[in-house]
């Protein structure tokens, strides 16, 4: 096992050459040797601290752990506890994202980290796509940058898709994260709806119907002419806009919101869709009930844009008829959707057990294999996922025995990642809460722009002025 | 005979409203006890009136989650509730008697403070008073939901106005005659005299500390020092647990019983507390 | 009402300052220090920005002015229009069930059972309430479903969709909630007035109408304004419901958003100098809204 991984990471260590990841500031000053230490979980140094605390928003950083780190000898039945075969404890600190709780906390955490007793300092912490920048930052410095770890990215992260690993880079391009997952987005859709309207269920067939944005709207008038709902609202088609952004929201260094022409287009093409009755009108904005009905085996909503997670995580848990009812197919547009970060925490006490986790969650190809096949995550594994793609045994009963990998690889190939800013996860928050109001009826487009100034002013108080495009 | 049929009709009409308030209170406590007896699945369904059979695997799924430890939860929210209620009353009465029955220089400027500081809102004092405890060393514990509700203006104002309607000074001087001191007459003669007063505001202080939630929100950070509405609040904010609405709705449920049977405990006292004194202004 | 003059006070006037101890002392440590420091930070630029802090720094009456100049008073309209359409149908509802209540000529059965079942819905939590609303009214929730197949409508109707809906929706929460305890305070006041005026009032041939508005309610004014203000106190607090029935933002174009929820906002993006000010503000809005009540309900009489 251990050999296998060695082997695996030089042979990653030769292609790693010519890819642009951000490593290459950060790549060289630390020895080459440092391959060997990776292989090493068991000789612990004495001085590590006794617990390892493990901040994250929900549970699915700790269900992977468990699953692929091989030094826990067992969790306690509450899941806040686990062992490690040395008797150091992972202590499990899990607090919602929602209302920006998980932030609170762990933001009063890692300002405390300096006085904190060895036993209560951060180690490891998750931070999703929409905000780990502000982590990442370099003034801040809470996070350690991965070479300080002992992990060089050039080499050990060599097979993870190189969006990922740009995301995770600070202003100077030193990296200070790593992710276990990609999150490609795909088109998941009704197969009884498809053949009612199109007399085909088959993904090749559909993916002709969604190929890009007007072949869509041509396919939306033909489920619309049979008493269906493309999708269920405008904000399912954000994120295919919202990732294409050319620059980000707020350029570093500046205290202006530039608000990209792309998300203009989303709110004239999400008004043109809507008025044309595309959209289900029972349904406003996503993570509601009525948006979760919309997946159930009443609603009339052909399609969900989902990266993998989603189809695991939201589509499954809410339907409610017989398995092999969905298919994917390609979105009309590729775009990347979420992904959680693990983020080593400066002033930990344990860095030799938290390079050891980082390792093992996002360098392994072995692990990353099981994490696939045991929670359907697409995981960032370049050769990993390739295989995935023409390995029948990654086809779901869910999807009617369809491998939604073939799929998903090839839109992670075409990525390309929007530049991202600290300020990411509030934009996108309140853009799309203020233009629900212009998209229901409720207030004028001007009136929209201004409830957008004002919220985000208040959310952001540096903010001092909001650009709109021509 | 006229006046009686009207009397007639007016009772009819009567409890038609009641009946049909009453409807519209139990409504909401019918729908919350029916969802949290079905699935997730059964949900998705839309609603039916009728119970289902997932009540015991809900119940199972809130007892045995350790990111949301409910029972521990109900625990502290039985600590610090019942305390509040209990310093705040007593204190509130022990103040509105000091002010009633003793003549002092400060009286009157006593009493207008407690009238102008019984507005203030207690969110106005919220990122002071979270500076303030964390220097005290009271970040993280239950001790800052308890010990400031002794200073309750609302529940001294009402107590001091139960003591001006029920209270002749006449019976503490008699006490004083007899030889009792003042904190004993306090405590045995005057508390027994307050009781309905003491009971109603028990439980009004009772039930809003159960379901306070900005100052828990503000001060507690581990998860074993919890009180419910906090916990309720993070299991809503937890993306994934939307997946089983059966088990939000079981854990509403769990949160609101045990407030329930303290309040039906209690009913009978604040009822018969209010027939036998009554509250004058 | 407190400076009724005592015929005869007894002198041990220490044990007043002692009895009263507690109380103030407790007040000065977990409120006024609080709020001195509060309204320090009102005068500075002090807030965080992602991890790191600015400020403060002292930048005088910039936050008030700021605060003038933004939708502050359209909130403080809407935590008005909010708070009445509670609080209207409240003391309305409340008066006549607690008239009723203590009428012995009506004969209601069950009363006990009737007191303790409107008080219940004051039990649970308003976030858990407001939940439960918000889940209730969806667009697919139980009562569209429940009209619709009753043939009353042939759309859901989008409850929360419509300034009007969402109002009514929080409107009438806050009256479910607070129109069984308002109920028990009036029936305790009521029963505290002495059976003789009614029996004298009865005697004199005193329709039920009369003796509700000449005798009944001019007793319980003492109450009534204890109710008033405590009310209007709850009411400029408003928060947990609207915000959780409109995820904080007060959708539909801010129409919902009280003072406490901007208040909540600023709070939850550190910015203390911003919030310090709001504070401020809050607190002199109280101040004199409680005295406006006060007089009114105390009216010619105030001096006594």
């Amino acid at each position: 096992m251990k050999k296998k991984v060695v082997c695996m990471l030089l042979a990653a260590t030769m292609v790693a050459g010519t890819l642009a990841g951000c490593g290459d500031k950060t790549g060289g000053d630390k020895p080459a040797d440092k391959q060997g230490d990776t292989s090493a979980p068991s000789d612990v140094s004495a001085d590590e601290g006794k617990v390892i605390n493990i901040y994250s928003f929900n549970d699915e950083v700790r269900n992977r752990i468990q699953l692929v780190y091989p030094e826990i000898q067992e969790t306690s039945k509450d899941g806040t506890v686990s062992t490690l075969k040395d008797g150091t404890e992972i202590h499990w600190i899990i607090n919602p994202n929602q209302d920006g709780v998980y932030q609170d906390k762990l933001d009063e955490a890692l300002m405390a980290q300096a006085d904190a007793s060895a036993d209560d300092k951060v180690d490891i912490f998750a931070a999703e796509t929409d905000y780990v920048v502000k982590y990442t930052d370099a003034d801040s410095d809470v996070a350690m940058p991965l070479t300080d770890l002992g992990i060089n990215p050039d080499s050990d992260l060599a097979d993870q898709f190189d969006f990922t690993k740009t995301v995770a880079c600070d202003a100077n391009g030193v990296q200070r994260a790593t992710s276990w997952q990609a999150c490609p987005g795909v088109l998941v859709y009704r197969r009884d709806i498809a053949k009612d309207v199109f007399g085909t269920d088959d993904p090749e067939k559909i993916a002709e119907k969604t190929k890009d944005w007007d072949t869509m709207k041509a396919a939306a008038e033909e489920l619309k002419g049979k008493g269906y709902y493309t999708f269920s609202c405008y904000t399912d088609t954000f994120r295919t806009y919202g990732n294409s952004i050319a620059e980000p929201w707020v350029a570093p260094g500046t205290t202006t919101v530039k608000v990209d022409q792309k998300l203009m287009d989303w709110v004239k093409d999400s008004k043109e869709w809507k008025d044309a009755g595309y959209f289900d009108p029972a349904v406003k904005g996503q993570w509601n009930a009525d948006w979760f009905n919309a997946m159930g085996s009443k609603s009339k909503v052909f399609a969900f844009l989902f990266p993998a997670w989603g189809i695991d995580t939201q589509v499954k848990p809410n339907w409610d008829g017989e398995d092999g009812s969905w298919a994917v197919t390609s979105a009309p547009l590729a775009y990347n959707w979420g992904g959680t970060f693990l983020v080593a925490a400066n002033g930990t006490d344990n860095p030799q057990h938290v390079k050891d986790i980082l390792l093992a969650m996002t360098a392994n190809t072995d692990n990353l294999v099981k994490i696939s096949k045991e929670t359907s995550d697409f995981t960032n594994g370049k050769t990993a996922m390739a295989d995935a793609a023409k390995d029948d045994s990654y086809a779901s009963d869910f999807l009617g025995g369809q491998n939604p990998y073939t799929y998903f690889t090839p839109s992670a190939d075409t990525i390309k990642m929007a530049p991202l800013s600290a300020y990411d996860q509030g934009c996108v928050e309140l853009i799309q809460n203020a233009f629900q109001d212009y998209l229901e009826g409720k207030v004028d487009f001007d009136k929209a722009k201004s409830n957008f100034e004002t919220a985000i002013k208040e959310r952001y108080p540096e903010i001092t002025e909001v650009q709109w495009p021509e | 005979m006229d006046s009686n049929k009207a009397n007639r009709i007016r009772t009819v009409f009567v409890h038609v409203v009641l009946v049909f308030l009453s409807f519209l209170c139990l409504f909401f406590f019918y729908i919350l006890i029916v969802n949290a007896t079905r699935s997730h699945a059964q949900l998705q369904k839309g609603f039916s009136a009728l119970p289902g059979t997932s009540f015991f695997k809900n119940f199972m799924n809130v007892a045995n989650n350790g990111e949301f430890p409910m029972l521990r939860g109900i625990v502290n929210s039985l600590i610090v509730s019942g305390c509040s209620a209990a310093i705040c009353t007593y204190f509130s009465a022990l103040t509105a008697y000091g002010l009633y029955a003793y003549d002092f220089k400060l009286r009157k400027a006593a009493f207008t403070f407690i009238m102008a500081i019984l507005v203030m809102p207690t969110q106005v004092t919220a990122m002071g008073f979270l500076r303030l405890i964390t220097k005290m060393g009271m970040y993280d514990s239950l001790l800052p939901l308890i010990i400031p509700s002794i200073a309750s203006p609302a529940v001294f104002y009402f107590m001091y106005s139960y003591l001006e309607s029920s209270l002749p000074l006449s019976l503490v001087e008699a006490a004083r005659m007899d030889g009792s001191r003042e904190f004993r007459t306090f405590n045995q003669i005057i508390i027994p005299i307050m009781k309905p007063a003491i009971a109603v505001q028990a439980i009004f202080t009772f039930v809003g500390s159960w379901n306070n939630y900005f100052t828990p929100a503000l001060v507690i950070q581990s998860k074993d020092k919890m009180t419910v509405p906090i916990l309720i609040a993070l299991l809503r904010g937890a993306d994934y647990m939307n997946r089983d609405m059966g088990k939000i709705y079981m854990m509403i449920l769990v949160a609101i019983v045990p407030i329930i049977l303290v309040y039906l405990f209690l009913s009978k006292y604040i009822i018969a507390g209010v027939t036998l004194g009554g509250v004058k202004g | 009402m407190f400076m009724k003059p005592k015929r005869k006070k007894v002198n041990y006037s220490k044990w007043g300052y002692i009895f009263i101890l507690p109380f103030f002392l407790s007040f000065f440590i977990f409120s006024l220090i609080p709020l001195v420091d509060t309204i320090r930070y009102s005068f500075y630029e002090y807030y965080r920005s992602g991890i790191k802090e600015i400020g403060p720094n002292f930048i005088g009456m910039f936050n008030y002015t700021e605060l003038l100049k933004s939708d502050m008073l359209k909130y403080a309209g809407n935590t008005l229009i909010l708070w009445l359409i509670g609080f209207i149908p409240q003391i309305v509802i409340a008066l006549l069930l607690a008239s009723w209540f203590v009428d012995i000529r009506l004969k209601i059965r069950g009363q006990q059972f009737f007191k303790v079942v409107i008080y219940l819905p004051n039990l649970i939590m308003a976030s858990a309430f407001a939940m439960l609303f918000f889940t209730l009214f969806s667009n697919k929730g139980p009562i569209n479903s429940i009209l619709l197949s009753a043939g009353l409508i042939s759309t859901p109707v989008d409850f929360m969709g419509s300034v009007f809906g969402t109002r009514s929706l929080i409107g009438s929460m806050n009256f479910l909630m607070w129109f069984g305890n308002t109920t028990i305070m009036l029936m305790a006041a009521i029963m505290g007035i002495s059976p003789d005026v009614f029996e004298a009032s009865e005697i004199d041939g005193c329709n039920s109408r009369q003796r509700f508005f000449k005798i009944t309610l001019p007793l319980i004014r003492p109450i009534l304004a204890y109710t008033l203000i405590t009310s209007v106190i709850g009411g400029l607090q408003m928060f947990d419901v609207p915000q959780i029935l409109t995820n904080g933002q007060g959708n539909p174009d801010r129409t919902s958003m009280t003072l406490i929820m901007f208040l909540n906002s600023h709070l939850k993006s550190k910015n203390y100098g911003m919030a310090g000010a709001l504070s401020v503000y809050l607190f002199i809005v109280s101040g004199i809204l409680c005295f406006i009540v006060y007089r009114i309900t105390n009216g010619k009489d105030s001096d006594y």
